[in-house]
């Protein structure tokens, strides 16, 4: 008792020092590019400073002890542990994606506000508790405990397909963690994508390798520090600027009646509809050529070979025959191609065509069919994040480090804390950046852009994360010639509000530890579920604790490694499946994990058959309506978007469980204790 | 470390409380424990039913109804843009917040059911009140 409030009073001040010395450096960053230190030397000393920080800190956690190794000794005290999960669950996708999301999506991308908060109430109340007073260490281990049978009755069919669905699940999203990783650190210090990428692995690695969940534990409150200063000055900055009010949660309710009437001007001011006019012109030409096929793309080619001929008979510019030689490679190849090509093209035009959604306005549509498929899907998606957070292995896996239950349960709610502290103020950042781009840079001259819109426009060529064009050339920048990529929101918001170059180093600082903290957990569940469970539990359960922690510390590397291979081949489809993970996780495990507390009939076929079919309906779905996994739109039911296949996958997997444990032998007595076990107070 | 580390750890019976001096004590000492853990959990599962459903109600309403609720307005927000960007969030925090302390009242009452003296579960528990 005593030596744990000493304890928290140790940590507290530690991590006091911390943020004090974070706020020094700041501080320092701020003079020495008042003095003139170039821009990239920033970059350098953030990305630097944060990631030997993180190695630090892993070096003087290190240990080869397995409680330590595997769940921190179980001594975190319940505030530590709430902003470790918190760093833990935010994400690169929170951090930088989110807020442009909003921006883009409006109403609709509340869906991930709420999915992503309301989770965490069944976390706390019907999983967390149950699993500290297990107090093992892994998921895969609760659900072979409870659901005892196979071979010997240790559950090993049960343990095995949990691992399974542990590894499908945080592959995918690890992946893009390191991809994150590898995109802020090149767009900020310029080094090569795959050299940023081995940069953010080495840090993960020094830390995990060395000291496992302890090691992540304290780098996790340090990373939730930085993520926390780095997203909240700049939106403060902004809400001062617009809304003279410094608390963006409360201020922005002022600016969105701006917003609207903003916005309201902007769907009907003219030179926006001859804006429009012209890529619904487009859209058309398209239309044209692809009802043309296939003479149409014969004769888009003979144009261009045409062209190339005249090029090059009138000795014009090497630089015009490289233009025209460029164009007739990206010419389609084939009738085929060309159909798919242009239909994309044609949608694309279409949509920049369409007048901006009003921001707040919940469900638009034109009619009251579509806006109700619009509030199903939102209801959906909120309900697969909420089923699917409960249900993530390195989210659910932190509530093994606490000291008792009762610490646990206050830890998760010292977790939705921390994380509403950040994400609050996300709808806030995208209302308040929609105005000033909607007021400040719409209607400005083409001649005077804002540096800011230059620089993000030519650091990525090929995938511009912001792309200007004067359309109807009148000089004078219109919102329909503006097409924004979600991501540049957050990098860009400190020079959107006109802040010194150092709360840019920050912003990046922030999104490289939200990315670093989730691989660090990520990749700490994929490898403890290899080890403990596969290896320890089901291969060798003789071997030593010594050799179980080398083994899992070597598995570690091994799934790191191919993560960061993996994230290096810039995987389109992988990264466009991460929010399928979600879905996924639900339909698979949260099932067997809620009703294994609370419903004591269930027994083990009944999981296994749960498990399965929940995957297989979640999969099925993906399948059938995912354009990228050659599903197409048509096979939907009910009009819900694949990426809320859990809302089929959940009810599916909890009444398979609980037909086949009905049909089968109820669980024995032991099975029964363990029950009354996990459910008893300490 | 006194985590059990391996397999895993059989559920304990009520019956490893401390040696009493005779049987029908221990027997009688038994029952008392398994009556006020019945209760103990009667309470927590009502509690978590009663919070599901408030956890559920709130995030429906503030869906389902939203373009009804656009029409009201809260400091400058639209209602339903409210609720979904803060509303519904801070209830779920609530909610988180409301389980952590009520199922710590429980905990109490049940170690103070048990009575001085009580098993090793009571203690634990009431040792870790502040």
């Amino acid at each position: 008792m005593i030596a744990a409030r000493a304890r928290f009073a140790r940590l507290s001040r530690h991590y006091l020092y911390f943020t004090g010395c974070f706020g020094a450096f700041l501080l320092a960053l701020a003079i020495l590019e008042k003095q003139g230190m170039p821009r990239v030397w920033i970059g350098y000393l953030f990305m630097f400073a944060t990631i030997v920080l993180y190695a630090a800190i892993g070096v003087f956690s290190r240990t080869s002890n397995v409680s330590e190794y595997y769940v921190a000794g179980r001594r975190v005290p319940a505030l530590f542990n709430g902003m470790a999960t918190a760093a833990d669950w935010i994400s690169a996708a929170s951090f930088i994606s989110l807020a442009g999301g909003l921006y883009l999506r409006g109403f609709d991308g509340l869906a991930y506000i709420m999915g992503w908060t309301g989770g965490y109430c069944l976390v706390a109340l019907l999983i967390a508790p149950y699993l500290r007073k297990f107090a093992q260490y892994t998921i895969p281990d609760f659900l072979a405990a409870r659901y005892a049978g196979g071979a010997g009755g240790r559950g090993t069919p049960v343990r095995l397909m949990a691992v399974g669905a542990t590894i499908i699940v945080s592959f995918t999203y690890v992946v893009a963690q390191i991809y994150a990783v590898g995109l802020i650190a090149s767009r900020f210090t310029g080094v090569d994508f795959s050299v940023g990428i081995f940069l953010g692995l080495a840090s993960i690695l020094v830390c995990s390798f060395l000291g496992g969940m302890r090691a992540i534990t304290w780098t996790q409150v340090a990373q939730y520090i930085i993520i926390l200063v780095a997203f909240l000055i700049p939106t403060m900055w902004l809400s001062a600027k617009h809304a003279d009010n410094p608390l963006p949660h409360v201020a922005y309710g002022a600016v969105l009646p701006k917003l609207a009437a903003r916005e309201a001007q902007l769907a009907s001011d003219p030179k926006e509809l001859a804006v429009r006019a012209i890529f619904t012109q487009r859209a058309d030409a398209y239309a044209q050529r692809i009802k043309a096929l296939p003479a149409s793309w014969e004769a888009g080619r003979l144009d261009i070979l045409r062209e190339l001929d005249a090029v090059r008979r009138r000795a014009g510019s090497l630089i015009d025959i490289r233009a025209t030689e460029r164009r007739l490679a990206a010419y389609p190849k084939t009738a085929d191609e060309a159909a798919r090509l242009w239909a994309d093209l044609q949608a694309a035009n279409l949509a920049r065509a369409l007048p901006p959604e009003p921001h707040a306005t919940p469900f638009p549509g034109p009619d009251r069919e579509q806006s109700d498929s619009r509030r199903n899907n939102f209801l959906a998606l909120v309900f697969c994040l909420m089923l699917g957070t409960a249900a993530l292995p390195h989210i659910l896996m932190r509530s093994y480090t606490t000291p008792s239950v009762r610490e646990t349960r206050v830890s998760v709610f010292w977790t939705l804390f921390f994380i509403l502290l950040v994400y609050l103020s996300i709808p806030a950042l995208a209302v308040m950046v929609k105005y000033d781009i909607y007021t400040q840079l719409v209607g400005s001259e083409f001649s005077h852009l804002p540096n800011w819109v230059s620089y993000w426009a030519s650091v990525d060529k090929q995938n511009p994360l912001i792309a200007i064009a004067d359309i109807n050339r009148d000089g004078i920048v219109q919102l329909a010639e503006i097409a924004i990529d979600g991501d540049v929101l957050v990098l860009a918001t400190p020079e959107i509000g006109g802040l010194p170059y150092v709360i840019s180093g920050l912003v990046a600082a922030g999104g490289l530890a939200a990315a670093l903290s989730t691989a660090d957990g990520l990749l700490l569940a994929i490898s403890n579920a290899l080890s403990h469970d596969v290896y320890y539990k089901v291969v060798d359960p003789a071997a030593s604790t010594q050799k179980r922690v080398t083994i899992s510390k070597l598995l570690l590397l091994a799934v790191a490694f191919s993560a960061a291979y993996v994230a290096s081949q810039k995987p389109a489809d992988i990264l466009s499946l991460v929010g399928a993970a979600f879905s996924l996780a639900g339909s698979t495990l949260f099932p067997a994990l809620v009703l294994g507390v609370f419903w004591k009939r269930a027994n083990h076929i009944g999981a296994l058959a749960g498990m399965v079919s929940g995957f297989a309906v979640c999969t099925y779905y993906m399948l059938h309506t995912h354009p990228i996994l050659g599903g197409s739109a048509a096979g939907q039911w009910f009009h819900i978007a694949p990426i809320s296949a859990g809302v089929f996958g959940v009810p599916a997997g909890m009444a398979v469980l609980v037909a086949v444990s009905l049909l089968t032998r109820a669980p024995d007595a032991l099975s029964n204790s363990f029950i009354d076990h996990i459910r008893a107070p300490e | 470390m006194t985590m059990p580390t391996d397999p895993i750890p059989l559920p304990l019976p009520a019956s490893s409380a401390p040696v009493l001096d005779d049987a029908g004590a221990a027997a009688q000492r038994q029952l008392a424990v398994l009556g006020a853990r019945s209760r103990h959990w009667q309470r927590t599962r009502r509690l978590s039913f009663v919070l599901l459903a408030l956890w559920l109600a709130a995030t429906f309403c503030s869906v389902f109804f939203a373009r009804e609720l656009a029409a009201l307005s809260l400091f400058g927000w639209p209602l339903s843009f409210y609720l979904a960007a803060q509303g519904t969030a801070l209830v779920y925090l609530a909610i988180v917040g409301a389980y952590a302390a009520g199922v710590h009242h429980f905990d109490r009452r049940y170690a103070r059911e048990l009575g001085p003296g009580a098993a090793h579960e009571g203690k634990t528990a009431r040792g870790e009140t502040p």
